[in-house]
């Protein structure tokens, strides 16, 4: 089993993954993570605004999911801690982000995260997050 | 008369009567299911509780820090809108997140948020995620909210 089939495998176990319906699209070590628009991302629904938690939850696992494509550990990393950035409005769409590993280093791993709708240079929110990479 | 959107102290009369619907009126906190359980003025706790739904970790059942992350944010928004004189929509404009220890399987959270500061568009939070007290805690957050200027006529105001 690949890396790639790895990480779906896992992914398909986890269930924030299924409660929040995202899902990745993988191409050698090149992911998109895509969560398709449900009425229960909402936050506010005044102006039909996706919830900043859906975003990060999103974010973060998407953050995780490229770190565990991209390195070599049995399990997945745990984070230790995250600063979002929320830059516009999530609107009521499918929402898409990718991720990029700053810095894979022997116990922590520093990786960016970016979510976006319509147009990709029109971020909605970035996500850094430094993760515990543990090797047994 | 006092009007719970240019007065404080009847907004806060009004959400805590109110307090299972602040959360109803947000689909998201729905699907969580956490629950508003105190109210004060620029302060808010509440209980997320154990769901298999939310786990992160499928070996060992831990809630996964994404809950964490919302639980967090929407209880910041909720300090805000207890410490504004005035009624105006928050929308997060940054949030971090540090975990101290994993959330123990099968357990509630407990939350609290405080909004320490606040300017004309700009409202400072902190927030606390913990077991039992604030001693051992699980994660902190602390965040800048920007203050929504126009306020929508008749527009719902928890």
């Amino acid at each position: 089993m690949n890396r790639a089939e790895q990480l779906q495998g896992f992914l398909a176990r986890v269930p924030i993954v299924q409660t929040l319906g995202m899902h990745i699209e993988i191409k050698g070590d090149d992911m998109t993570a895509v969560l398709p628009f449900q009425k229960k991302l909402i936050g506010n629904f005044t102006i039909q605004a996706l919830h900043g938690g859906a975003i990060g939850t999103f974010l973060e696992m998407t953050a995780m999911a490229q770190l565990f494509l991209v390195s070599d550990t049995e399990r997945p990393a745990r984070t230790i801690n995250t600063t979002i950035d929320y830059l516009r409005q999530g609107k009521a769409e499918d929402l898409y982000a990718r991720a990029t590993v700053v810095k894979l280093g022997r116990r922590m791993a520093s990786v960016r995260s970016e979510a976006w709708q319509a147009e990709r240079d029109k971020p909605v929110a970035v996500l850094l997050a430094h993760l515990l990479v543990k090797r047994d | 008369m006092t009007n719970a959107l240019t007065d404080q102290d009847s907004r806060i009369a009004m959400m805590r009567e109110n307090m299972a619907m602040t959360t109803e009126i947000v689909p998201w906190a729905r699907a969580m299911g956490f629950q508003v359980t105190r109210i004060e003025k620029g302060h808010a706790w509440a209980t997320q509780p154990f769901s298999d739904g939310l786990v992160g970790d499928p070996e060992a059942g831990v809630i996964h820090g994404g809950v964490i992350t919302t639980l967090l944010d929407n209880l910041c928004g909720m300090a805000c809108s207890t410490a504004m004189q005035e009624f105006h929509f928050v929308a997060t404009l940054d949030l971090r997140i540090d975990y101290m220890r994993s959330a123990e399987p099968h357990r509630d959270i407990q939350a609290e948020a405080e909004c320490y500061h606040l300017t004309r568009s700009v409202a400072f939070c902190r927030a606390w995620a913990y077991h039992e007290t604030r001693d051992k805690v699980i994660a902190t957050a602390q965040g800048a909210f920007a203050i929504n200027q126009a306020r929508p006529a008749g527009s719902p105001m928890l």
